[in-house]
């Protein structure tokens, strides 16, 4: 087990891997199990290849009271492992993922459907039998993978009595680009142009999360300036993305004033980004070892002033849309996942929060830049669209007034670069940022040689996509838009 | 209704009157190449270069690769390799994509009369994603807003491939998805094209490497438009469909 050295809980956690005791199969599960079972929130669980030929080495990563916290067991092919999913949901998504990439054997595992069709599965989209519902009456909606809308793909698959959805499966994959095998491939200094690509509205927030990965492994810590760059890098990114979806949200039920500001002021928001680091999305900003731009106190002064015209433009839009009774009937009561539903099924990020849990990593694991300037994290109670479309509104303004803080007291924040050569070898590195979904979480492990042995991504979609099928249940089909619209999840990030 | 007045108030007049002639400060767009030739034996650029857009000896940069990092830019010693805010990048011809020593803006695309006389005032548009992040598909739907607004001259985004003209293509083609592609392109109607929006609908790069993409595709219908960017701005898409169709020229 590592302790954490610092003051405050830090978002990354890094240990020599003989440090890290690797507990047998059913002593790991057991533990694993207990302690999440107490109160330990899961941030990740993964297999990678162990040395022998059966062998894969499973890994979890906990948030507890101390901070993160490490757990790793061995287990083998030719062994069934035990399936916390039995007594846990909220492992269902992580023992499917395992048992595609590794072929590890969950014995009374509810539904080990593949989580993004690779390995034996690839090309097999349309070899699969979806769950289906016996009756007369009820019948099955296919929609996607190509959906009316200029989105990603995927699909999802309605079993419905009238308009009444009894159940929602979701089939994705059709994203699957091998992100994983290829970062593994690359020279270390060529990744994070990939690993912004991944789900591309979250660049910053990869971008973080792998440099800070990385910058651990290297033994390097950037000066504070790097990390509240990084941090008003990703709060635009999540006002700017929270903008598109609320877009969109207003799109979907025909409130077009509503969608077409909220739209023009996105355009604002990045072209803030683009002017700073010459990317709408802010890619190519952030770097291991630091940043390629800084904030010049020309800059300052710019995000400064367009920021606050946002704010008084999204506070005008935000009063207009909150009010209209359109918008209320539409998002209030439709599409709602309970908190005991959140917890039993570990729905992250602003999803949880919108269903009353407050969980950000933030406030739970905030680093330099979240402990010199906290944020507030706002959190909705009620579990549907509404509550997704409202905590958006709230975060946009915890964000603005972050970056407020950061600016006001930093008139500059120059760029810094140190140049990465070599990592420490046999090492296990995790680190997770708050994108504007939920954490993302990147866990990076060296060899003795202190080359990548294995690279493991998780979007917070790897396991809220679960959280959009249960909102749908028991809403008429024709508000389904609107659910998958407020969730916005990410393709991408899930089929990796 | 007071709120509807105050917003309409707020907004103002929103959309780019002229997009040939926008002027987005600080975007990273088309690379301006020196004639000057590179230091002896320099291979810093190449390094950098993560999708492996440059080539040495003699020099050349692949804009159907790039990703506009502008890593390159920052190593090269002579300053060889310059950003410009340029969003003109589109292009008929993959060929025109290479650019080499002493290249500045790019060639005029050279309107097609039957194009311009079939869709030169209606071209509705199915996007079709194919392994896009989300970038692609963001910057694709922000053409259509209230800023780019290219629904002025005609050209909308509909939801299905029978009322589509043109399949806007975005991502490397994953395997995964090459299926729903090709049955999206069989329901369109002839006469119909392809766009290839992004350096990985173009190249597949940053994925150009990755064994589970199938382009296949493209090589049976090879697109009438490159759009470069990761993700193309919308400027340079809106421009490059107006260019291809001889709009407003």
């Amino acid at each position: 087990m590592t302790a954490v050295q610092s003051a405050f809980a830090s978002p990354v956690v890094l240990t020599r891997a003989a440090d890290l005791p690797v507990l047998p199969t059913a002593e790991f599960t057991r533990t694993l199990a207990r302690r999440v079972g107490e109160g330990a929130r899961l941030l990740t669980y993964y297999g990678r290849p162990g040395d022998a030929e059966d062998e894969v080495v499973l890994t979890a990563a906990l948030i507890e009271p101390g901070g993160l916290q490490l757990l790793r067991g061995a287990a083998s092919r030719s062994h069934p492992v035990f399936a916390i999913t039995k007594d846990q949901p909220q492992f269902q998504a992580y023992e499917r993922e395992i048992h595609e990439q590794y072929g590890l054997a969950f014995p009374g595992h509810p539904w080990l459907k593949p989580m993004r069709f690779e390995g034996k599965n690839l090309g097999r989209m349309d070899d699969y039998n979806f769950y289906q519902i016996d009756g007369k009456e009820v019948h099955e909606v296919n929609v996607g993978p190509i959906h009316a809308g200029v989105i990603e793909p995927g699909c999802f698959r309605f079993s419905c009595h009238g308009e009444v959805v009894y159940h929602l499966e979701i089939h994705n994959g059709y994203q699957y680009r091998g992100v994983e095998k290829l970062l593994l491939q690359r020279p270390l200094g060529h990744l994070t142009a990939l690993v912004e690509r991944i789900a591309g509205d979250s660049s910053i927030a990869y971008a973080w999360g792998h440099a800070q990965a990385i910058e651990a492994l290297a033994g390097i810590e950037v000066p504070d300036s790097v990390e509240l760059i990084r941090g008003v890098a990703l709060e635009l990114e999540r006002i700017a993305i929270h903008l598109a979806s609320l877009s969109g949200l207003l799109n979907d039920i025909g409130f077009l004033q509503g969608s077409s500001t909220y739209g023009r002021i996105r355009t604002a928001a990045i072209n803030a980004s683009m002017r700073c680091c010459g990317s709408r999305f802010g890619r190519d900003w952030v770097r291991p070892g630091g940043l390629r731009f800084g904030l010049t106190p020309a800059l300052v002064a710019d995000l400064q002033k367009t920021l606050r015209q946002l704010a008084s433009d999204v506070g005008e839009c935000n009063a207009l849309s909150a009010e209209s009774r359109t918008v209320q009937h539409r998002f209030k009561g439709a599409g709602i996942v309970t908190t005991a539903e959140a917890r039993e099924i570990g729905l992250v990020g602003m999803h949880a929060r919108a269903c009353g849990i407050d969980m950000d990593m933030r406030t739970l694991l905030p680093g330099r830049a979240y402990s010199q300037f906290p944020v507030i994290g706002a959190v909705e109670p009620t579990g549907d669209c509404w509550a997704r479309m409202m905590l958006r509104i709230h975060e946009m303004d915890e964000s603005l007034k972050w970056i407020f803080a950061v600016l006001e007291r930093h008139a500059e924040l120059p760029k810094s670069r140190a140049p990465i050569t070599a990592l420490a070898p046999d090492s296990l590195a995790i680190a997770v940022t708050e994108g504007w979904r939920g954490p993302i979480v990147h866990a990076i492990e060296t060899d003795a040689a202190g080359k990548l042995r294995h690279y493991k991504v998780q979007d917070p979609s790897l396991l809220n996509w679960f959280g959009l099928a249960l909102a749908v249940r028991n809403n008429e089909i024709s508000d389904f838009p609107i659910c998958n619209k407020s969730f916005d999840l990410s393709y991408a990030g899930n089929d990796l | 209704m007071l709120h509807s007045i105050r917003v309409r108030r707020s907004q103002g007049w929103q959309f780019i009157p002229d997009v040939r002639k926008a002027d987005p400060k600080g975007f990273r767009g088309l690379p301006h190449i020196a004639a000057a030739p590179c230091a002896e034996g320099c291979e810093a650029c190449r390094d950098v270069c993560s999708p492996g857009a440059i080539k040495l000896d003699p020099f050349s940069l692949d804009l159907g690769l790039c990703i506009f990092c502008g890593e390159c830019a920052d190593v090269c010693p002579q300053d060889k390799i310059k950003f410009t805010n340029d969003f003109k990048m589109a292009a008929t011809q993959r060929a025109d994509l290479i650019r080499r020593d002493g290249d500045g803006a790019m060639p005029p695309i050279a309107a097609d009369p039957a194009l311009k006389k079939i869709f030169g005032s209606s071209l509705k548009l199915r996007q079709v994603s194919a392994g896009g992040c989300n970038g692609c598909e963001l910057e694709l739907n922000a053409a259509a807003n209230v800023n780019f607004d290219m629904g002025r001259w005609g050209i909308d985004w509909v939801a299905s491939p029978r009322h589509a003209d043109a399949l806007v293509l975005s991502g490397p083609i994953t395997v995964n998805m090459a299926e729903a592609l090709r049955l999206a392109w069989d329901g369109m109607s002839s006469p119909k094209l392809v766009i290839s929006a992004g350096s990985c609908a173009i190249s597949g790069a940053p994925y150009q490497d990755s064994p589970v993409t199938d382009r296949s595709f493209l090589d049976a219908f090879p697109p009438a438009l490159y759009v470069p960017g990761c993700p193309p701005h919308p400027l340079t898409f809106v421009n490059g469909m107006l260019d291809l169709l001889g709009i407003g020229r």
